[in-house]
């Protein structure tokens, strides 16, 4: 009973309960009609799809720059690579790694003056970021019109001038990871195998990073920024690195989204990608200033789990499809619980 | 003025906070009109004992006190600082606890205000009152004049000189109508020379109206100048009371850094040991020329030292005069100025990493604020600064390009810390944070011991612990000077822990080296630097390293 009771204090009650909720949802899907195989399939792809953007959580937690409100700038990065690779004409593997390539190079041009902001607003990171990602979507809401694209595929068709609000990506690159050593079995369900290997990838490469020097110093600059100095690191460099980082992770993170939905959202698209991420690494475990590869994954089971399979077993039980609304209240829901819970860190 | 009668008498005084005895068995009387000063060192316990006499709910929290407050020969057990200010007693803070956007009468006056009468208040009662400027500004008047100086009623706090402030403070315990004894914290701590001399008229001025002042400062002479007689604590006991005109600053200044008998001895007998090591080396390691530090409440000013190769030289002096300031602008934490050569080369300023390279090191007196990372291990905190700065404990991979974190190399180093420096923990991880104050200390000189320093600072090392803790800090400082002939700046605000284990002690006064002496000078000369005594009175700085 003690042991349960530790348990539940480390875990946090919430953390169990949603848990508990989950299963419980996957427990009832086949009485009520739910195809379990197809619910899990999704659950695993939803994963696959969002997990980067959650991992790019972690560089700017670790460097005390807290949470990145802000990703939606990775996410242009990523949009840039992905129009451009279009536009440039590649498909397949070499166009989704061309718009990978500039997708990074964007990012970390982006990363760097996010960064160099950051820096002048000590104290306050969150809610600049916050405006930085709403401000730089108006933006490109308007560079999306006026930049010179010319790939019949995306721009608009009449007028023939700016980019389409959203673009196929079928015959480019659409679920280029996801089919790639997909795992079938029966009819519904597939693993996506590339895009967790690319997930896992990503995660791994992160742990290593927080392993180097480097990466010592960046967590030591989080955890007590005058130590650091006084250890003779320069802060500021250290916390552009993370900036840097989280955006370009933004920009691939969006990428592999892309290529499992099949379309390239442009506008408001990426305005509303910076919440769900944040929410899944809160209710992870993680705090404004402690994360760990664990809390991503954690997170992102239990949030896109909960975002796949609440509205389909509501729709089966209440016989309509109000899917849409289910899911904008389930998750917006979420993430106002991970808010309010977001300065203790679970084990 | 009757000193058969006192208005105040303390009697057996004493109280602990949470086991940790601050003050014992503090006796002493205060007559009408008579003005008593109370002075000792930091820590003596003045503060404490001003608390328990006003009542402060902080004393109450703690398991109230010992003894009995006499005043006006009726036994007093303030509960609030209300009790104390309705049977007339006033305290001037060391802070100032004024409101910055009201004027001195309304400072003065406050929730005593005067009020218009009017038929609204018959009818709405008090609440709807309106203030009687023109009373509240003759009442003010009434209460600055008492003091015989001039302040304009209608200036507002935030725009005037901190002198002022002070003035304004006093005035307002003044302004009662009852009062009849007044204590004074530190209160010329902030002021010019010419504003504290008026102050210090204003207090005789109080005095010949038959109100009794007690009046705390660090500065003795005025002390010995203003006041009756003087009441001496140290380390919350009442060493003793002596009447003002017959003693003199050295006399008081002896008695407050002194010591018993047997710890003299033990320091006599460990100097004495040391004294063949100091006097034969003579090559200066660190030259110090025109330092300023701009760390705030510790300024330095124009700071001019030589250590010596091997040496363990201690700087002291009291709080505030800029100590602190010294190793925290040498290692670049704080904005600096000036010429400072280690080894004969020149160290650059306002680098943190400069310095580290040079292989100097810091043991901060902020240890929860600048030398711990308190989320992360003690192998960490250990380990970290060597890791960044001389690429200690990783591993070159790709043939240098990454460099790996080693976690077992510093796990091992943080274990070997542990039991030499008998760290209490459950493991090299166990987070810096979760220690106590004594084992955090431990951890920042492990810190400092992992760099191999050249020159270690070590600020306030035993500042909040105990006595066992301190007695291996020190111990190890020592042993680490002998081992590896590592030169060891200590700064302390307790001269007696400087005394026993530095070879030379400066004396840090207004930001200035006043002075430097030998471990063996005599305690009162080091209490007279302390004090800022005038360079004529202060004893030759024998052994001084300019």
């Amino acid at each position: 009973m003690e042991g349960i009771k530790r348990f539940i204090a480390d875990f946090g009650l919430p953390r169990v309960i949603i848990t508990f909720y989950l299963l419980a949802l996957f427990l009832a899907a086949p009485l009520v009609g739910v195809s379990l195989p197809a619910s899990i399939s999704d659950s695993l792809i939803r994963i696959g799809m969002n997990g980067i953007m959650v991992l790019a959580m972690v560089p700017m937690i670790q460097s005390g720059c807290g949470l990145n409100f802000g990703l939606s700038l990775g996410v242009i990065a990523g949009l840039l690579g992905a129009t451009l690779s279009i536009e440039f004409g590649f498909a397949g593997v070499l166009g989704f790694v061309v718009a990978i390539g500039i997708s990074q190079v964007f990012g970390a041009v982006f990363g760097y003056g996010y960064g160099k902001l950051l820096n002048r607003v000590k104290g306050g990171e969150m809610m600049i970021a916050t405006y930085v990602g709403f401000s730089s979507v108006m933006i490109m809401s308007i560079a999306w019109l006026i930049m010179p694209y010319k790939s019949p595929t995306m721009i608009w068709g009449f007028g023939g001038e700016g980019l389409r609000t959203t673009i196929s990506v079928e015959g480019f690159w659409r679920h280029i990871l996801d089919d790639f050593l997909a795992v079938r079995i029966g009819d519904s369900f597939k693993f996506p195998t590339g895009a967790i290997l690319v997930f896992v990838l990503v995660a791994v490469l992160i742990w290593a990073f927080f392993h180097l020097k480097l990466g010592t110093a960046v967590t030591a600059v989080g955890s007590n920024a005058t130590y650091a100095r006084a250890s003779g690191i320069n802060v500021n460099r250290m916390r552009i690195i993370s900036v840097m980082m989280s955006t370009m992770l933004g920009g691939l993170g969006i990428l592999v989204f892309e290529q499992s939905f099949g379309f390239i959202q442009l506008y408001e698209g990426p305005l509303y990608m910076a919440f769900p991420a944040v929410a899944a690494i809160l209710i992870g475990g993680a705090s404004v200033n402690k994360a760990t590869l664990v809390h991503v994954f954690i997170g992102t089971a239990l949030y896109q789990g909960i975002l796949t399979m609440t509205p389909a077993i509501f729709n089966a039980v209440l016989k309509v499809d109000m899917s849409d609304v289910i899911r904008i209240i389930v998750s917006n829901g979420m993430i106002l619980y991970a808010l309010t819970r977001k300065t203790k860190v679970a084990k | 003025m009757d000193p058969a009668k006192p208005i105040l008498s303390l009697r057996n005084i004493g109280k602990a906070f949470y086991g940790n005895r601050v003050l014992a068995d503090v006796s002493f009387d205060v007559a009408p009109g008579e003005i008593v000063g109370l002075v000792g060192e930091n820590g003596a316990g003045k503060s404490t004992l001003m608390k328990i006499l006003f009542g402060m709910p902080v004393i109450h929290e703690t398991g109230g006190y010992e003894g009995a407050i006499l005043f006006e020969d009726r036994e007093v057990r303030f509960r609030t600082p209300f009790e104390a200010l309705d049977a007339g007693i006033g305290m001037v803070h060391q802070e100032f606890s004024l409101i910055p956007g009201f004027t001195t009468t309304e400072n003065i006056l406050l929730n005593r205000e005067s009020f218009n009468n009017s038929i609204l208040i018959d009818i709405f009662g008090k609440r709807i009152s309106t203030l009687d400027r023109m009373t509240m500004e003759s009442r003010s008047k009434k209460a600055i004049d008492k003091l015989g100086i001039t302040l304009d009623p209608r200036m507002l706090v935030r725009e005037m000189p901190v002198g002022h402030k002070q003035f304004t403070e006093i005035a307002r315990e003044l302004g009662r109508e009852n009062v009849k004894l007044i204590v004074l914290d530190e209160p010329t701590a902030v002021l010019t020379e010419s504003e504290a001399e008026t102050l210090l008229g204003s207090l005789r001025t109080l005095s010949a109206e038959g109100i009794a002042i007690i009046f705390i400062s660090h500065r003795l002479r005025e002390v010995v100048e203003l006041c009756d007689r003087v009441v001496v604590l140290r380390d919350g006991h009442n060493i003793k009371d002596l009447a003002a005109r017959t003693t003199s600053i050295k006399e008081i200044a002896s008695l407050m850094v002194g010591r018993t008998m047997e710890a003299q001895a033990r320091i006599d007998a460990e100097s004495a040991a040391r004294e063949e090591k100091a006097s034969g080396d003579g090559e200066p390691v660190l030259t110090v020329e025109n330092l300023w530090v701009d760390m705030p409440g510790e300024t330095v000013r124009n700071v001019n030292l030589s250590v010596r190769q091997g040496e363990i030289f201690g700087i002291g002096g009291l709080a505030g005069q800029g100590k602190l300031g010294i190793p925290n602008g040498l290692m670049g934490l704080y904005p600096a100025g000036g010429s400072v050569t280690l080894h004969g080369e020149p160290v650059a300023l306002n680098s943190p990493r400069a310095a580290l390279e040079r292989r100097m090191a810091f043991g901060s007196e902020d240890r929860r604020g600048v030398g711990l990372l308190l989320d992360e291990g003690i192998d960490w905190n250990i380990a970290f600064t060597a890791m960044q700065v001389q690429d200690k404990y990783v591993t070159p991979l790709l043939g240098g390009l990454l460099k790996w974190r080693s976690d077992a190399a510093m796990s091992s180093l943080a274990t070997e810390y542990i039991k030499l420096l008998e760290i209490r923990c459950t493991g090299p991880r166990q987070r810096a944070g979760t220690l106590s104050g004594g084992n955090q200390q431990k951890v920042c000189l492990a810190k400092a011991f992992a760099l191999r320093p050249d020159l270690l600072f070590v600020s306030e090392p035993t500042r909040g612990i105990d006595i066992g803790a301190k007695h291996l800090v020190l111990d190890t400082l020592k042993k680490y000077n002998r081992e590896y002939g590592t030169t060891i700046i200590m700064i302390s605000s307790e001269l007696e822990e400087l005394r026993s284990i530095c070879d030379r002690i400066a004396i840090v006064y207004e930001g200035r080296i006043e002075g430097i002496l030998p471990h063996t000078a005599p305690v009162e000369d080091f209490g007279l630097l302390m004090a800022g005594a005038d360079k004529d009175e202060a004893p030759a700085t024998a052994g001084g390293g300019n």
